[in-house]
């Protein structure tokens, strides 16, 4: 199996849950790379697996979820693999998460000094009552006046202040890779702004990967310099940002695009027709085929393996079955 | 679009159509409960005992037999036999047609109440609302048992006033719960459309906020019953409700304890009944209050 | 709104609906007795006796007056004369009084460490054996009536075994320690006497025990069922995403968050510790308030039952207090 990138490897993932009302095939053979200091954009509909993705890659898969098969390789290790002990090492160490709705992501009754002060604890590995004048830093660090809010309660500080705690407590530990899910899905518009370009400005200070999963292209079109579309539990594309958005490949991704509001687009925005596949019982082949309005034979038989048709960008699907056809197609359609 | 306007649909049927929809989806909801079917099962049993009681033992509960006093367990008399020559198992028996009506009047009476100042008070809020709710916290600032004792006494120890003084301190959880459904029913949108549409106080809360409180409220009511059960039992056993030779089981066992020692039965059996009947209505209420959470639901 | 505000706060509505109480205590044994004084003589006693009862007790004038006398003395404690014992019913509090608290503190204390250790066992082994024993144990203890629990304690333990007294607080021919807080254990302790210690410890394991089975059945439920609920929540998988140990997450993060709804039913539970004082004391002979106001009531003894009735509710109104302000200690978020 090549390795694709230099920091994280995920290949061929497979995750289900079990569930009353039968197996969710959740991830259906994922593929998923980073290299180092590099900025992931993860995106999809709700339910098509980014967030299981990010927790498989911190292994943090519980009941009634479980992991199948695959590999999930960090540097040279296999997370999947590595013990209990190992695991934890890692975590809030070289990778670190943070989450979607900050206000319930913290601790009710701790106030935030602690939390941060806890990860510093476990990072340098001491007590910590003696962390808090880091924790002011970090606090400081991303924009809080840590005088007043060291000791606050998370239920007292806004839905922004709240995220901007969340980061400091991931970034503390510098980690090598700061997954970041959905972070500004619960927030105003205007809040998300501001901690986009905060999380801009840290990480290009710092030097960390980040995995940013989002379900809204324009966030990821800001933030991130390379992209991976999922659908239904499956990688569908992969490309930087500038590729993915000139020239998207997948019908799925055409159909996102699409689908996305611009200040300057006049024409008319299209929904993509139908509805996420029933992952209990998904459909066969490529899971998109239902609703892929250039769906041919073979792929309601077999799911397309996740391909690379040019330098650095990958689609699975049987329009772009090899590289001789994708080089067709772009002669066709030179312009 | 039809262009017509319809009018409010009045008439009982559609008063009570919430009611059916809602029941509808309990059922098949139950059905799915391991803990339910057990608990109702128990109770079902329970229910057929009370009412084929007499086809159930060839004894009579309250015939003193003195050559038969203080006999064990046997064949002839599966629970034995009291100090009165009366057998045990006829005498729960019996006892069960107690022990249901006290059940179902407690729960039908204070429900009543309950209901009434929860939903009056929650709905129109207010003034009313903070004396409805003072009320209720004086009730509360009693341990029940010593409030309902200190009622059954005054009112004169017997069964009937033993069910009014239960009823008087039974009532107070579903005060505070249809009034906690009250208030958030209030507060959506589409009372206040109901209400621009000219309906009444009464018909809103009738209709509309009190459909809503039902399923709270019932499975406090069910979870209640077996707290009913082991008060009025408490209240026999001393002395304070349904009196001798009533086969009331809290008096049962009441009666055996002075025979303890060595006759154990007369005492144990009665206390055996009162904890099975009550498991039923635990687990019952259990499985419904699983069935209710509403991450399940829906 | 910061501590002591809230306290005060409740205090004040303490008060509110300590009074309310006592109106519910005065009309249940002044206005819903229809002939109390020939109740209390029993039917046959000649006119003039009931005339002169009535007006020792104070029957013969409007009922105004009799509540505003009955306020009167309630804020001072005078409650009049118990007829049973012949005492002022105050000093037959203070003497019954201590023997319900020692018991009742005793059964909480064995129910609450038993009831959390046992519910969050039962929440981080979800679906185990110790579980499964665990639900079983608490649906049946909720279920088993107090009274029969401890007769069945007794037949056991005493009858059967030999192995606890079955009655009272001390043998009979052994003294009392010291008065210092009326509690025997903690007289005994203080007083440095070691026999009654013993013997005191023996006499209240049993009704102690019984009283608090159904506490910690209670207790194990709601600790289970608010420790999976916490365990469910977000700040949990952050906790775990930050690499800390198990133990520590449970300790640290889940423990404190779980409690709160427990300590509410430790609250409720008091209350239900209560009325089952009543049961046990009477199973177990135990000289306590309960007793004494079950007793007041069979012999209709008003200004005890009144006296005792108010007493507890007082009592109950104050751990419930405590309660509420341990929530507010224990969770910021209800501070406001």
């Amino acid at each position: 199996m090549e390795k694709r990138g230099n920091l994280l490897n995920v290949s061929d993932l497979h995750v289900v849950f079990y569930t009353y009302r039968g197996v969710i095939q959740a991830l259906n053979g994922v593929e998923l790379w980073m290299n180092k200091g590099e900025r992931l954009g993860v995106v999809g509909e709700t339910g098509c697996g980014k967030s299981v993705t990010s927790r498989a890659v911190m292994n943090l898969i519980e009941e009634p979820g479980k992991i199948l098969s695959g590999r999930v390789l960090f540097e040279e290790r296999d997370i999947l693999k590595l013990k209990e002990s190992e695991l934890r090492k890692m975590r809030g160490n070289e990778i670190s998460m943070i989450f979607q709705e900050p206000k319930s992501s913290l601790n009710p009754v701790m106030n935030v000094g602690f939390q941060i002060a806890e990860v510093l604890g476990k990072v340098n590995n001491k007590p910590i009552k003696s962390q808090y004048k880091q924790a002011a830093q970090m606090l400081e660090f991303v924009g809080l006046d840590s005088d007043r809010v060291l000791t606050m309660y998370p239920h007292e500080l806004s839905g922004g202040m709240a995220q901007r705690v969340m980061i400091a407590m991931g970034l503390a530990p510098n980690p090598k890779l700061l997954i970041a899910d959905e972070p500004t899905s619960a927030l105003d518009v205007t809040i998300q702004a501001q901690i986009l370009e905060l999380l801009d400005d840290l990480v290009e200070k710092l030097g960390n990967a980040v995995m940013l999963i989002s379900h809204d292209m324009g966030v990821v079109a800001e933030f991130c310099n390379k992209i991976l579309v999922m659908y239904a539990g499956n990688s569908v594309e992969y490309a930087p940002t500038k590729t993915l958005f000139r020239n998207p490949l997948h019908p799925y991704t055409t159909g996102l695009l699409k689908a996305v509001p611009q200040i300057g687009r006049t024409d008319e925005l299209k929904a993509i027709t139908g509805t996420v596949p029933d992952l209990v019982d998904p459909p066969s082949g490529c899971r998109f085929h239902k609703r892929c309005p250039q769906v041919m034979d073979i792929c309601k038989k077999e799911r397309p393996p996740f391909i690379q048709v040019e330098d650095d960008h990958y689609v699975a699907c049987h329009l772009w079955g090899n590289k001789e056809s994708f080089d067709e197609q772009k002669g066709g359609e030179s312009q | 679009m039809s262009e017509t306007t319809t009018k409010p649909k009045t008439g009982w049927f559609h008063l009570m159509k919430p009611y059916f929809e809602d029941m509808k989806h309990s059922l098949y909801l139950w059905r799915r409960n391991k803990l339910a079917i057990v608990g109702s099962i128990i109770i079902a049993a329970f229910l057929f005992i009370a009412i084929f009681a007499p086809l159930l033992t060839p004894y009579k509960p309250d015939i003193q037999n003195l050559s038969e006093k203080l006999l064990a367990p046997s064949s002839q008399h599966p629970f034995g036999t009291d100090q009165f020559g009366r057998d045990i198992l006829c005498r729960i028996l019996y006892g069960s047609r107690i022990a249901i009506q006290i059940v179902l009047i407690v729960t039908i009476i204070s429900g009543f109440i309950g209901i009434s100042i929860g939903v009056t008070a929650g709905y129109f809020g207010g003034i009313i609302d903070e004396i409805l709710m003072r009320i209720t916290d004086m009730f509360l600032a009693f341990p029940r048992l010593v409030l309902a004792m200190a009622f059954a006494a005054m009112l004169g120890p017997n069964l009937t006033n033993m069910i009014i003084a239960i009823s008087l301190v039974n009532w107070t959880p579903y005060a505070r719960i249809s009034r906690a459904e009250a208030l958030r029913v209030k507060g959506q949108p589409y009372i206040e459309s109901i209400r621009s549409m000219g309906a009444s106080n009464f018909r809103i809360m009738f209709s509309h906020v009190l459909p809503m409180t039902i399923s709270p409220v019932l499975v406090q009511l069910t979870l209640r019953m077996g707290t009913i059960i082991i008060t009025a039992a408490g209240l026999g056993f001393l002395g304070l409700g349904a009196q001798p030779p009533s086969p009331e089981w809290g008096v049962m066992v009441s009666d055996g304890r002075s025979y303890l020692i060595d006759q154990w039965w007369v005492s144990t059996f009665p206390g055996l009944a009162i904890a099975i009947v009550v498991l039923g209505f635990n687990l019952l209420g259990d499985g419904i209050r699983d069935m209710m959470d509403p991450r399940l639901r829906r | 709104m910061n501590i002591w505000t809230y306290i005060l706060k409740r205090l004040l509505l303490m008060i509110l609906v300590l009074f309310g109480v006592a109106c519910i205590v005065f009309f249940i044994a002044h206005v819903i007795p229809a002939d109390p004084i020939s109740a209390m003589l029993g039917g046959n006693a000649p006119d003039d006796v009931i005339k002169r009862v009535e007006a020792q007790l104070g029957y013969d004038q409007p009922l105004i007056i009799q509540f505003y006398n009955f306020i009167s003395g309630a804020i001072v404690g005078d409650f009049g004369l118990s007829l049973r014992t012949n005492n002022p019913v105050m000093q037959d509090i203070n003497n019954y009084f201590p023997a319900t608290l020692e018991l009742t503190i005793f059964a909480i204390l064995i129910s609450t460490i038993l009831g959390i250790v046992l519910g969050v066992l039962s929440a981080v082994h979800r679906n185990k054996m110790i579980d499964h024993f665990s639900r079983i144990f608490s649906i049946i203890g909720v279920s088993m009536p107090v009274f029969w629990t401890g007769l069945l304690l007794l037949l056991l333990f005493y009858y059967r075994l030999d192995w606890l007294p079955a009655a009272g607080r001390l043998e009979f021919f052994t003294l009392p320690p010291d008065h210092i807080t009326g509690m025997y254990l903690v007289d005994s302790l203080l007083t440095g006497n070691w026999e009654v210690f013993k013997d005191a410890l023996r006499h209240i394991i049993l009704p102690a025990f019984c009283l608090g089975f159904l506490a910690t059945a209670s207790i194990a439920r709601t600790t289970r069922a608010s420790m999976l609920d916490v365990l469910k929540q977000e700040y949990i998988t952050t906790a775990k995403a930050k690499g800390l140990k198990k133990k520590v997450v449970i300790n640290r993060h889940a423990l404190r968050n779980s409690l709160i709804p427990t300590i509410t039913i430790i609250g409720l539970t008091f209350g239900s510790l209560l009325e089952g004082a009543v049961l046990t004391e009477t199973v177990f002979s135990w000289p306590g308030l309960g007793r004494y106001i079950t007793q007041g009531l069979l012999f209709l003894d008003y200004n005890s039952v009144m006296g005792g009735t108010l007493y507890i509710a007082f009592v109950y109104s104050i751990a419930n207090l405590v309660v509420d302000i341990l929530y507010a200690v224990l969770d910021p978020r209800m501070r406001t």
